[in-house]
């Protein structure tokens, strides 16, 4: 499958990935909006980590072997068989943080307002995720990886 | 007679894991699963959310409607198996039908524990461990305005915040000197208590309920006595004071039974073609080391899932669980998993309270065995699958501590490491989930 992955050296930590996530999973795709409106207002799903010198942007690994699929109370975490993507289907989702608990990277987020896990969809339907399309300086890069068999 | 590959008994989290396992490596063998509850596998623990805020069953659903169906699956519902023999491979129904099996799952779940009492009997008493519980609840509520919950564990604590969402009264009583004490330390505990209060919910500690009190003559519940003698009057009880393992249908048979069905690392029985999972059985728990009953929905789906590939002849051992609960009442986040108090003095304990937020870890020679998190609990989950995956933090505990402790703030080398394992497959292809040896 496909992972979003992160050349470290040239991170600087700019955010912008954070600021086009935020943006392309809100409902009005509009940079202002999506920042200013309330009702419009989602989180990133993605977090900077920033421990000097290494700076590094952080999402879901999409884990060959997912720990919060097997540990969703409703079923709304599965894995897209096609593109092998781990999705949160929010309308499944009930916020209980179960998820949260398993995650190992700690790369899924409450959105409290709404009582929902938010976590990467690798931009479900795009060619490119939005943080990827949009790193300065190729920081992040969209490839595919090879997945190794378990011992 | 009915023919069967694999029998399934239990339509829940163990059984639903097991039946997409088997489905992942046996595309067409006949899978056949009965449940005494006449529903599609739905999310068990979504019944508090049918309870306030009335969600219909459709949107309980734990897969798509038509899973059975795609994936080639018989169902007999709402129908109870009596017996198994396990020298026959046969299981006798309650409408008499009888099926013969070559690979029996018993993930059969668990049982509200009910205490022998005056009055369990009268109309108002009430478990919550099923839908059909919260609909008779939800039917009987209209006619009550005070309810006593007996117990203050998860399941106490769950019917006690849908009921208040609901605007009736809840009194909790707990035998023990704290709420959700199985879960929590004191001070968690003490974090949920106090938004219980601020709700007005009663909590009443360190006291149990002798008698369930009704009229004599219409056989309706009004009341509790308590064992100090003091009444409370209350129109429903509810009992949550536990669950016990379903073995009833292993007793007997040669199966070994201990408090749970004891099972090994491939989920099976002393008796062979025989598994176990989830509520009903023992399974390997990687915190004590040892087979425990750990009665949550991740490990039953987990288990089960272990015990449909080694079914289908995937051989896959159980990595084990370990208890793990997140909890959300009143807009409080706690996250909690392995022990809760260390058993003894060779346990080193350290926590940071800062505000809502708390965090404590619990660590034997530099290895987790058990955290609670309150209040921001987005990297819970990083101390989870340190404990999970045995990784040795010495060095690192006091950062784990900080409150801006994130997955970078441990040693490179190890973020190095976890980062890498991310990309390791599971031995059998589960729906992704947690069955790496």
């Amino acid at each position: 499958m496909k992972r979003v992955l992160v050349n470290e050296p040239v991170c600087m930590g700019c955010h912008l990935c954070e600021v086009y996530c935020q943006l392309n999973h809100s409902t009005s795709k509009d940079l202002i909006k999506a920042f200013k409106k309330p009702e419009n207002q989602t989180l990133p799903r993605l977090r900077i980590e920033a421990r000097n010198p290494v700076y590094f942007s952080l999402r879901c690994q999409h884990c060959a072997d997912a720990p919060c699929i097997s540990a969703c109370l409703t079923g709304a975490l599965s894995r897209d068989e096609k593109t092998g993507a781990v999705i949160n289907h929010e309308e499944k989702c009930i916020g209980c943080w179960t998820c949260i608990l398993a995650c190992p990277f700690g790369a899924i987020k409450q959105d409290a307002l709404h009582h929902k896990s938010l976590k990467c969809d690798l931009c479900q339907g795009s060619q490119i995720p939005a943080c990827v399309d949009h790193c300065p300086n190729e920081a992040l890069v969209y490839e595919e990886v090879t997945e190794v068999a378990g011992k | 007679m009915n023919r069967t590959k694999y029998l399934i008994i239990g339509n829940s989290a163990g059984g639903f894991g097991a039946v997409e396992a088997i489905r992942r490596v046996d595309k067409s063998g006949l899978i056949t699963v009965v449940s005494d509850e006449p529903y599609p596998a739905y999310s068990r623990p979504l019944i508090s959310e049918h309870l306030f805020e009335n969600r219909p069953i459709d949107k309980m659903l734990f897969r798509a409607p038509d899973f059975y169906e795609k994936n080639n699956i018989q169902t007999i519902l709402g129908t109870t198996v009596e017996k198994i023999d396990t020298q026959a491979n046969t299981a006798n129904l309650d409408d008499g039908t009888l099926i013969l099996w070559e690979k029996l799952l018993l993930a059969t779940g668990g049982q509200p524990i009910i205490p022998q009492m005056d009055g369990i009997k009268a109309n108002g008493f009430f478990t919550f461990t099923t839908l059909n519980d919260a609909i008779a609840i939800d039917q009987y509520l209209p006619k009550v305005k005070n309810v006593v919950v007996i117990g203050g564990g998860l399941i106490g604590v769950s019917v006690t915040d849908a009921l208040v969402k609901r605007g009736v009264n809840v009194t909790i009583v707990e035998m023990k000197d704290r709420i959700l004490n199985t879960l929590l330390d004191e001070e968690a505990g003490a974090l949920v208590l106090s938004k219980l209060v601020e709700k007005d919910v009663r909590v009443i500690t360190g006291r149990t309920v002798t008698d369930i009190n009704s009229d004599f003559t219409t056989e309706i519940v009004n009341g509790v006595t308590l064992d100090n003698g003091s009444e409370i009057s209350a129109g429903m009880v509810i009992i949550a004071v536990g669950v016990k393992p379903r073995v009833e249908l292993a007793v007997g048979t040669g199966i070994k039974v201990n408090r749970g069905i004891l099972v090994d690392r491939t989920m099976q029985t002393s008796v062979p073609n025989i598994y176990a999972c989830g509520d009903a059985s023992e399974a390997f728990d990687f915190v004590y080391g040892d087979n425990r009953i750990t009665p949550i929905w991740p490990n039953a789906y987990a288990g089960g899932s272990i015990a449909g590939f080694n079914m289908a002849g995937k051989k896959t051992e159980y990595r084990g669980g370990t208890a793990m609960n997140s909890i959300k009442y009143f807009g409080l986040s706690i996250t909690s998993a392995g022990m809760v108090s260390p058993p003894d003095d060779s346990y080193e304990v350290i926590s940071n309270k800062n505000g809502t937020n708390y965090k404590k870890i619990i660590l034997k020679d530099g290895f987790v065995t058990g955290l609670i998190f309150a209040g921001n609990i987005e990297s819970s989950g990083i101390i989870f699958g340190l404990m999970k995956d045995k990784v040795n933090i010495n060095e690192c505990k006091q950062a784990t501590l900080a409150d801006d402790f994130s997955f970078l703030s441990l040693p490179e080398a190890i973020w190095r490491k976890r980062l890498e394992d991310s990309f390791i497959k599971p031995v059998a292809e589960a729906f992704g989930g947690g069955v790496r040896q």
